[in-house]
């Protein structure tokens, strides 16, 4: 079993999400972002990660939760890929947590929602489950093409 | 740099002393590649001779201590050879020089395997240093004999004695290359975007001082403001190289041609310190390389073909490079005998890729680009140095790449020139900065054309073509497109009358060959940006070039001139795969997509008139039909313009009255045919809409070209010419209509 046993937990709503703890570079809050047309709805925009210009795809708006509340401030999970750092913004992270393998169970077939698409798994915690990611599938959707703009 | 990058993770695994002696002998063997075929033009160039035997020596040296014993043995025997030459014992013959060049390839190879096997055990290399070596035995007696394994049809003047031993000169200057040091490209961009990051720090400073009132604060954040200016150039600078690191390889590459094909040729390289950023360097080697050949192969005769023509036999082979107006210029020229242009009609019209006709309508000049078209080559034999039907296509294709443009001006018997014209940088390039729906874009400069701002009078200059609005700019009808529409970020078309345009501040930009107008909110700014690309993961978004930060440390995107024109439909999809080659001939290789305007006729009818014959859109008042015998007409620009309803026109029936059947206004496209104005009264415009003539079925009747099934439709192309020269013109000849002007 090759499970990754470290995970950092964030969260999007009141689900609890977990990253790879390898996987991410780091948190950072705030900076401006620049909105990209006709990309995917999922893309928020483009951040100015110190010189290099990362893409940030909305967790929320992945899972169609709605929009944030005005005054919450998103945090930016950065993360490393094989193709370049990219932001993934959610609502809160939390700490790294250690998971044990056993605990693992695939995502239920009764589970609905955008949410299954988006998980490998979930870990159960003492106190609730921690959803691992999909992060691939996630940010390989990003140039889904939204079907607006265009003049015609 | 792709392969720069894997060349040093695989370097990465060799020891670092090693990897040190891997990179200096292959820069050492560059040199001593460039003294040899220096050397053979002026055998006697003591400094030349003796920089090749400090860098084959160099070689040899470092080789005992890393235990290649195979190497330095051939070394060895190479620079024995060597020091024949330099002490005048032997002098350079094109047959030692072709043996030279041999062990230059040699050690190449060798140099290769160490860095892959980490030892030079695995070779043979005792042919080619016996061979150096019985070189050396046969000289003193046979300076100028050259053996029958090489051939050599260049006669190199042989000096008439040998020279005096050459006293070490004390006081050389050191050579270029312990001045300099040698630093990762990744470094080097790395360093560039911790400058971009001190750059935006500086911003947010100088804005901070501003406001402060604080005198010693103002002017040190004013010292660091130059300060960072001047480090921002000087890194960017570092990235610049030479051309000359391009050429370098040239002189051989002369040299091997025109031996193999017995041809003299001349090199003459001048601006060979003309920098430009080291990815662009790395982008045209391969095209360079691919027009010098060329030229030497097919264009620079034999010595007897030029001496036959009246020209020196010795060939010159010209390449120039400079700077102008923020690009490199690269000037290939030949004195041979140019391009053949009668060949090349013949070839292209044999090769089904223009017919006989269309071959007699191109100038000479359209007819000579057409060897940038696929699968082109005139040459009449293959042979394996160029030729091969890859040719000047992929040259154009890779120069394209990178922004560049290629042209080639011949002049037959006379010789021809390849001008290259490249961007200084492809890391930063000027750009325009505007403003729609709120968000900053940058638009590259080299497809700016020009910028206008509507006043009253050009704002009438828009004619809408159902909800596709045109410019007329000095004749021409210009689409417009907005930039806030078409990204989806602004209102959803440019609906609201012309009264909407005054102010608009129009960019003229060239996607291919087709102009095209971007409306946009407010123009910034002209400014030299920092491209840095999208993720890949972004990709398809083909609108958007990549993105830089600005001064404030906001992203702003960079547009994609052609893509973005084709996403509003400017351009057709398929232009912008076709490849650009096509390009240059229009309208002659591939169909070009024809632009229809679409109109609703009776009874809903779709139907179809050729852009090209349409000059206006106009709106009548019906109050304005006059009644001229049987015929409807209006008063247009002091003349009479006889009005016909489309749906009249393609029945064939007898014209009736225009007016009793339309609303308040009638709707009309004026169009000239046959040389007759005549106002076609159509329901309503649709659209402009792209149409291939290949995708029609033909029409039966008179005035149908064609039927096609446009935007889900079936639609009747129509043909206005054979309308008119048919039916319905008929009934008000053109003289009687200027009668009635007068």
């Amino acid at each position: 079993m090759t499970e990754p046993q470290e995970f950092t937990s964030c969260f999007v709503g009141d689900l609890c999400f977990g990253v790879e703890v390898a996987q991410v570079q780091e948190v950072t809050y705030g900076g401006t972002l620049t909105r990209l047309p006709l990309a995917s709805s999922r893309v928020c925009g483009l951040l100015n990660l110190r010189g290099q210009i990362v893409a940030v795809t909305d967790l929320r708006r992945c899972l169609d939760l709605g929009e944030r509340q005005p005054d919450d401030v998103p945090v930016h999970m950065i993360l490393q890929t094989d193709e370049g750092c990219v932001s993934l913004l959610v609502d809160r992270v939390g700490d790294v947590i250690n998971v044990d393998a056993r605990d693992f169970e695939m995502p239920p077939a009764t589970m609905r929602g955008r949410a299954r698409e988006l998980i490998r798994g979930a870990y159960k915690l003492d106190d609730g489950l921690l959803l691992a990611l999909d992060t691939t599938r996630i940010l390989n959707d990003m140039d889904q093409t939204p079907g607006t703009g265009g003049l015609r | 740099m792709p392969h720069v990058a894997a060349a040093l993770r695989s370097l990465g695994s060799v020891d670092p002393v090693l990897r040190e002696f891997l990179v200096e002998s292959s820069e050492n063997l560059d040199q001593f590649e460039r003294d040899l075929v220096g050397l053979e033009k002026r055998p006697d160039a003591h400094d030349t001779l003796d920089n090749a035997f400090r860098a084959i020596h160099s070689i040899k040296g470092a080789t005992g201590f890393l235990g290649l014993s195979k190497l330095g043995g051939l070394a060895h025997a190479g620079e024995s050879l060597l020091s024949d030459l330099r002490d005048g014992r032997a002098s350079v013959t094109p047959a030692i020089a072709s043996d030279l060049l041999q062990l230059v390839d040699f050690i190449r190879q060798m140099l290769a395997d160490i860095e892959r096997t980490g030892s030079d055990r695995e070779v043979n290399c005792s042919a080619l240093a016996a061979r150096l070596a019985a070189r050396r035995l046969s000289q003193p007696d046979a300076p100028v004999s050259a053996p029958a394994s090489v051939p050599v049809p260049v006669p190199v003047p042989t000096p008439s004695a040998p020279r005096p031993v050459l006293a070490p000169s004390p006081a050389r200057p050191a050579p270029a290359t312990s001045r300099s040091v040698r630093v990762d490209v990744a470094q080097l961009d790395a360093l560039m975007n911790l400058v971009g990051e001190l750059v935006l720090t500086r911003n947010e400073m100088v804005e901070y001082s501003a406001v402060q009132q604080n005198s010693v604060l103002l002017e040190s954040s004013q010292r660091l403001n130059a300060i960072t200016t001047q480090l921002q150039a000087g890194i960017m600078k570092t990235r610049m190289q030479p051309i000359e690191n391009v050429w370098s390889t040239f002189p051989r590459v002369v040299r091997d041609i025109a031996l193999e094909c017995g041809k003299q040729v001349r090199l003459e390289l001048d601006g060979q310190d003309t920098e430009l950023d080291k990815t662009l360097i790395e982008a045209i080697k391969d095209p360079l390389t691919h027009v010098v050949r060329n030229c030497v192969d097919h264009g620079i005769g034999t010595p007897e073909q030029r001496l036959n023509a009246g020209k020196p036999a010795e060939g010159c082979l010209s390449l120039r490079a400079f700077h102008e107006g923020g690009q490199v210029h690269i000037e290939i020229s030949d004195d041979g005998r140019g391009v053949d242009v009668a060949a090349v009609r013949r070839k292209a019209v044999e090769r089904g890729l223009i017919t006989a006709e269309q071959a007699d309508a191109l100038s000479d000049q359209d007819a000579t680009a057409l060897i940038f078209l696929p699968g082109f080559s005139t040459a009449k034999t293959v042979t394996n140095i160029s030729g091969r039907g890859v040719g000047m296509d992929v040259v154009k294709t890779n120069i394209e790449k990178i922004g560049g443009k290629v042209s080639v001006h011949s002049r037959t018997g006379l010789g021809m020139t390849v001008r290259i014209r490249i961007p200084l940088t492809l890391a930063i390039i000027p750009a325009l900065v505007v403003t729609a729906g709120g968000d900053r874009f940058a638009i590259p400069q080299a497809g700016v054309l020009e910028l206008l701002r509507l006043n009253e009078g050009s704002a009438n200059g828009i004619e809408m073509m159902g909800d596709a609005p045109m410019l007329r700019l000095r004749g021409t009808l210009v689409p417009l497109v907005r930039l806030d529409a078409a990204l989806g970020i602004g209102p959803r078309s440019l609906a609201g009358g012309l009264a909407h345009h005054v102010g608009d501040n129009v960019i003229i930009l060239q996607a291919d060959e087709q102009a095209f107008g971007l409306v946009v909110d407010d123009v910034i700014d002209t400014q030299e940006i920092v491209v840095k690309p999208l993720d890949r993961r972004l990709r398809a978004l083909s609108t958007f070039a990549g993105a830089t930060i600005m001064g404030d440390g906001c992203v702003s995107l960079i547009l994609d001139v052609t893509g973005l024109a084709v996403h509003a439909h400017v351009l057709a999809e398929s232009r912008r795969t076709s490849g650009a080659a096509t390009a240059s001939v229009p309208a002659a290789v591939e169909e070009e997509p024809q632009a229809l305007l679409a109109v609703i006729g009776d009874h809903d009818a779709r139907m179809a008139i050729p852009l090209s014959q349409v000059t206006r859109l106009e709106e009548f008042p019906s109050s304005s039909i006059e009644r001229l015998g049987d015929r409807d007409v209006v008063q247009y620009h002091g003349e009479m313009l006889p009005l016909v309803a489309v749906s009249d026109l393609v029945a064939g029936s007898e014209p009736r009255r225009v007016a009793a059947e339309s609303g308040a206004n009638l709707t009309t496209v004026v169009y000239v045919a046959g040389g007759v104005r005549m106002g076609l009264v159509v329901r309503r415009v649709l659209d402009t809409v792209e149409h291939r003539v290949a995708d029609e079925l033909p029409g039966g009747r008179r005035g149908v070209r064609g039927s096609a099934v446009i935007n889900g439709r079936l639609t009747q192309i129509l043909d206005l010419e054979a309308l008119c020269a048919g039916g319905a013109a008929r009934a008000v000849p053109a003289p009687f209509l200027h009668d009635v002007a007068v």
